[in-house]
């Protein structure tokens, strides 16, 4: 079956993985199965370190250029690949992604007026346009944002003068002239350091950054409001959105996400549990309280159900790159909106509408709150989110065609062709197609990032990042 | 710090050897020393290291080394790009200072703004010393190298470099810069855009009039629609400037319509800025654009949708009357403004009404006797009864400007209610505001009338029950007394301080104390025998320590202004008392106003000693290392320490 891409028909094919692997686990399915429910399940420490909750990834984000590629984790840890360019002896491999640059973003934290820990898990992951040889980006937990800079050193200075080369002082009343250090080459160092914290400006939990076109500011938001900072500040921030009632008990909706556009610094969006999305225009006030556009379905009364508020809760919002549309994702689909019809979206995807029939065990077993992201390609002709059993689902705009792929180790072979992946949700299961009620709802992918120029695509299966690239006919 | 300090105590050891390079070499070390405010002190003596390498060793070892310093700390890079400002003389005059242009050129490019704009600042400086060849052959190609760099943070700091060598350069040159400004002002990055607009106005003051009208404007009506209003609103500083540059005959066709294209700006960000720099724009345009164009541009302003901007021109009122021509100020004031600063006072936004507040009274002097009796008392009159205390306070701190125009009495009808309620406010942070400004208000309403209305109210802060506020009131009194006079403060205010004294609540009796410090100076020698230390000695008996040992500081406090007498007969027998206390605390404050002084007078060493240490980055714990007398043979060493580095 064809690739979901524009036009060019092409097939996905295993690149890497990254994370922990054991091999035995590798192999033996049902082991890695009963390991992931040991940690998820219990206390317990695994005797078998293959999942540490720690190591489980909390976001993945392609930088500008895409050569750089983060991770988070929930272990309050970023993770930096880099691409390596194309080796001269496998041409047919495109170049791979290693470890650039791995540092501790994050510490957990208790706030002692609350009585509250904070999680180091980090939340969400932007970079900021490129301004000179260093890379800059900005991580975030529940509470706390900061700004890192991660630089390349490859030279090192030498000669001292009161201590020759091996170390040892030397006597300082025999000092007969002064050396000046020489800065001589070494192996290369990149160094990951805090430039700034912003923390302190939101109550409840940070669920979105985005940076602003401005590159001069950007947003947080978090359940009930959206604060506008400054990169260089750190001591203020503005409120700029907040939709707390006065009466908590009046509360009827929460901010589930929200990002600037691309390219109009004026403009950014928010998404709610009620799956409506607002877009404001912080030209026309210093607060945004009442938005600009309001975009929302009406609901089909015909599939009304107990379920209906919670699956229409908005888990993230994109906009296209070329700014003209957003993406929203909710429980059982994808919604491409045109920012100039606010009565329904243009598109809609469903991503796996077969667990219709199965909200309510999903609502007991709290899968139906999973807040799936979703991403778009780097011309906005396809887009791809998550689902679970480490299924994702891609979506071509042009054709309306789609795949629904699926990150395990057994297709873990370099260049191996992904093959597409069927869910059965008729009485009659065919070969190859899986049926609905053996889906592994403890492996969900949430996470997805699309390289910004290629086919390249950084799916976060619980502790493991798989990378997939295009392999053209 | 350990390091140095180990070399240290070897040089104090060693012998008569010549010593004379070892501080040198210790800052030249410690350039790289992993302590970041060691590496500061050193790049703070960069004079001193190069002073002693000589300009030829500056030149060839000591610059290339700073040029690849650019890992550092903000704080390291920011004091290098600083010093290198200075560096002419240390690499040989003015001939040679283009050695200094690579540190700096790489400072330039770093990500942080601040260092970026030091290391502008510094080029800018050393732009001045270098001969109009040097500046051509060196300085000019490293703007150029800038203007035309990968990264945005070099192009930003070029923007800020084409009006130093502009002038002094060739006109080939001149096209040259121009051309390179000109694309740096539709550059991609909106961060280089905003550099380019803010530097604007500073690069058309140094071109020829030609082509300010022939670019500049061009740029500048191009940069003042940039779809980005972060960039627009920085046109409209430029707008100040180019508007001074340009003949009066010009600026309708060449400012004015971006000017007022600004005023309506779909952005309230860019509306702001034109209200916030309303007062200059209204100087560079002159009194007839004022007339014509300004005056509706701010009544728009007054009455714009965004409470942030009403603020900001509402801010501006008093400052865009004053500057109005003198022949239709008034007229202008009286149908144009005034209406709309009616509306004001009654805004919505508590933060317009207080801009508004801390300037309205300033249009009195301007408007005279009648119209302020007529229009602005009323007004003047609704504030002082807002909702909102700043509002209330806001009138109140600018009285003085109604005074001289009409006399406070006018006021003090409504005034007294407004003082009463601040001075009542459940906000402790408004109680402190109003008392703030009681002396003023009883300077200007006299002492018949302060007696009457306000003593008490004085009297009622005292026994506040917040700390602040009792001592504010206690600061207060002491201002009024000097106001009024020592005769005033025996016959109103001095028995009911004194009378607090026998208040059942401890931190009453406290207060008697702490008056009683502050008073005693103002009232004098007389009063304060007479009257004050009767009541001080007595309170010596008090059950509570806390009152005891005031009264052991106040009495140390109040020693110098007592007469001899008294202070051997009377005071002394009780401090003695009081040294023998049971309390500790009590013990130590009696010992030590007998003693007369602090017990450990900071001697000049430890100064030095904590100075010496702070550089460590640790000042806490050195600073309980200070305070142990064991170290104090250390002192010594570390003094000498001092005066090597």
């Amino acid at each position: 079956m064809a690739g979901v891409s524009g036009g060019n028909d092409f097939q996905w094919c295993f690149s890497q993985v990254k994370g922990a692997i054991d091999e035995d686990v590798a192999e033996d399915f049902g082991g890695y199965v009963a390991s992931l429910e040991l940690v998820v399940g219990s206390d317990r420490v695994p005797d078998v370190t293959v999942l540490r909750p720690s190591d489980i990834i909390s976001t993945v984000e392609f930088n500008y250029s895409g050569e750089l590629l983060a991770t988070g984790d929930k272990g309050g840890r970023v993770v930096i690949f880099q691409h390596e360019q194309e080796s001269k002896n496998r041409p047919q491999l495109r170049g791979e992604y290693n470890v650039y640059s791995t540092f501790q973003s994050h510490e957990p934290e208790f706030d002692y007026l609350k009585s509250l820990e904070i999680e180091e898990k980090i939340n969400k992951i932007r970079w900021l346009p490129q301004q000179n040889s260093a890379h800059f980006l900005l991580s975030t937990n529940d509470k706390t944002i900061k700004l890192w800079k991660i630089s390349e050193r490859d030279k090192r200075a030498e000669g001292y003068n009161l201590k020759d080369e091996e170390g040892r002082l030397r006597d300082p009343f025999r000092i007969s002239s002064l050396r000046v250090p020489v800065l001589m080459p070494m192996d290369l160092m990149v160094e990951a350091s805090p430039r700034r914290i912003f923390a302190n400006a939101h109550t409840y939990h940070i669920n979105s950054i985005s940076v602003n076109s401005d590159h001069e500011t950007y947003l947080s938001a978090d359940d009930l409001r959206i604060n506008l900072w400054h990169l260089e500040i750190t001591d203020r921030s503005f409120n700029i959105v907040d939709i707390k009632p006065a009466n908590m008990e009046e509360l009827t909706e929460v901010i589930t996400a929200a990002e600037c556009h691309p390219h109009q610094c004026n403009v950014f969006v928010y998404s709610s549990s009620k799956g409506t999305i607002r877009l404001c225009d912080m030209r026309a006030a210093a607060l945004c309280d009442r938005h600009s556009k309001f975009f929302e379905e009406p609901e089909d009364p015909s599939s009304r159900s107990f379920f209906s508020e919670i699956i229409s809760s908005i888990s993230d919002v994109k906009f296209s790159h070329s700014g003209r549309y957003m993406m929203t994702r909710d429980y059982l689909s994808v919604k491409v909106w045109d920012l100039n019809m606010e009565n329904r979206p243009v598109e809609t995807y469903q991503v796996h509408e077969y667990l219709r029939s199965k909200l309510c065990s999903l609502y007991e077993n709290d899968c139906i709150f999973d807040k799936f992201e979703c991403c778009w390609n780097g011309s906005d002709s396809a887009i791809m989110t998550g689902s679970y059993n480490n299924f994702f689902r891609m979506f071509d705009r042009n054709t309306r065609r789609d795949i629904t792929l699926e990150a395990s180790r057994e297709s873990s072979k370099p260049r191996a062709t992904l093959k597409p992946r069927k869910v059965s949700t008729g009485g009659k299961r065919k070969k190859d197609e899986i049926s609905v009620d053996s889906l592994d709802f403890n492996k969900k992918i949430l996470h997805t990032a699309w390289h910004p120029k290629e086919n390249v695509i950084a799916v976060a299966a619980t502790n493991n990042l798989y990378i997939f690239q295009d392999k053209i006919n | 710090a350990r390091h140095s300090i180990t070399l240290s105590t070897s040089k104090m050891a060693g012998a008569d050897g010549d010593d004379s390079l070892y501080p040198i070499a210790v800052l030249i070390d410690e350039l790289r020393n992993e302590d970041v405010q060691l590496r500061l002190n050193s790049i703070k003596k960069l004079s001193t290291i190069a002073l002693a390498l000589g300009v030829e060793r500056t030149r060839t070892e000591l610059l290339p080394f700073l040029t690849d310093t650019i890992y550092d700390e903000d704080e390291v890079l920011l004091a290098l790009a600083e010093q290198l400002g200075n560096f002419t003389m240390l690499v040989g005059g003015p001939e040679y200072v283009h050695c200094l242009l690579p540190p700096l050129e790489s400072l330039a490019t770093v990500e942080e703004t601040v260092v970026r704009d030091k290391a502008v600042e510094s080029l800018r400086k050393i732009s001045q010393e270098h001969s109009p060849v040097d500046l051509e052959v060196h300085f000019e190609p490293l703007v150029k190298r800038l203007a035309s760099g990968d990264w945005f943070t070099s192009r930003t700091s070029a923007c800020g470099l084409f009006s130093v060598c502009y002038p002094r350069v060739s006109s080939t040159v001149k096209a040259e810069i121009r051309q390179h400004f000109r694309t740096l002002c539709s550059d991609d990055t909106p961060m280089v855009r905003r550099a380019a607009a803010s530097k604007l106005g500073e690069f058309a003051k140094v071109l020829e009039l030609d082509y300010v009208k022939s670019d500049i404007i061009s740029l500048f009506t191009a940069l003042a629609s940039d779809e980005q209003d972060s960039v627009r609103l920085l046109a409209v500083e430029a707008c100040v400037s180019i508007a001074t540059l340009l003949p009066q005959e010009d600026l309708e066709t060449l400012v004015m319509p971006t000017l007022r294209q600004a005023a309506e700006d779909k952005s309230w960000r860019v509306r702001y800025m034109v209200a916030d720099k309303f007062s200059e724009l209204q100087k560079a345009v002159g009194p007839e654009i004022t007339k014509n164009d300004l005056v509706p541009a701010f009544q728009n302003l007054l009455k714009d949708c965004e409470a942030e901007v009403r603020a900001a021109a509402a801010n501006k009122v008093k400052e865009f009357c004053e500057n109005l021509p003198e022949d239709s100020r008034e007229q202008i004031i009286m149908t144009h403004i005034l209406p709309c600063v009616k509306e004001l006072v009654s805004d919505t936004n508590q933060h317009v009404k207080s801009a508004l507040a801390s300037v309205i009274m300033g249009l009195s002097t301007i408007l005279g006797k009648d119209n302020t009796v007529e229009h602005l008392l009323p007004l003047f009159l609704a504030q002082l009864k807002d909702e909102c205390p700043e509002v209330r306070l806001n009138i109140i701190s600018n009285l003085d400007c109604v005074n001289e125009v009409i006399g406070i009495r006018q006021l003090s009808q409504s005034l007294l209610p407004a003082i009463v309620e601040l001075a009542e406010d459940a906000k402790w942070r408004v109680r402190l505001a109003i008392i703030e400004y009681m002396p003023l208000l009883a300077g200007q309403l006299g002492v018949e009338f302060f007696d009457e209305k306000l003593n008490t109210l004085c009297m009622a802060w005292l026994i506040d029950h917040v700390y602040a506020i009792r001592e504010a009131a206690t600061c207060n009194l002491m201002k009024l007394v000097e106001k009024f006079g020592a005769e005033w403060a025996q016959n109103t205010i001095v028995p009911k301080v004194l009378g607090m004294a026998n208040d059942p609540n401890y931190l009453h009796r406290m207060t008697t104390l702490f008056c009683i410090n502050a008073l005693s100076e103002a009232c004098g020698q007389d009063i304060t025998t007479k009257q004050m230390l009767p009541v001080v000695l007595k309170m010596s008996n008090d059950q509570v320590a806390n009152v005891r040992f005031n009264v052991a500081k106040s009495l140390q406090k109040i020693g110098p202004v007592l007469d001899s007498n008294a202070l051997q007969s009377e005071v002394k027998p009780v401090l003695e008392k009081l040294a023998t206390d049971t309390d500790m605390d009590v013990k130590y404050f009696a010992q030590e106003a007998i003693s007369g002084k602090l017990v450990f007078p900071p001697p000049a060493a430890e100064t030095s000693l904590y100075v010496r240490f702070y550089r460590s980055g640790k000042p806490d714990d050195h600073a309980v290392f200070l305070s142990s007398s064991t170290v104090l043979s250390l002192i010594a060493f570390v003094v000498h320490a001092d005066v090597l580095l």
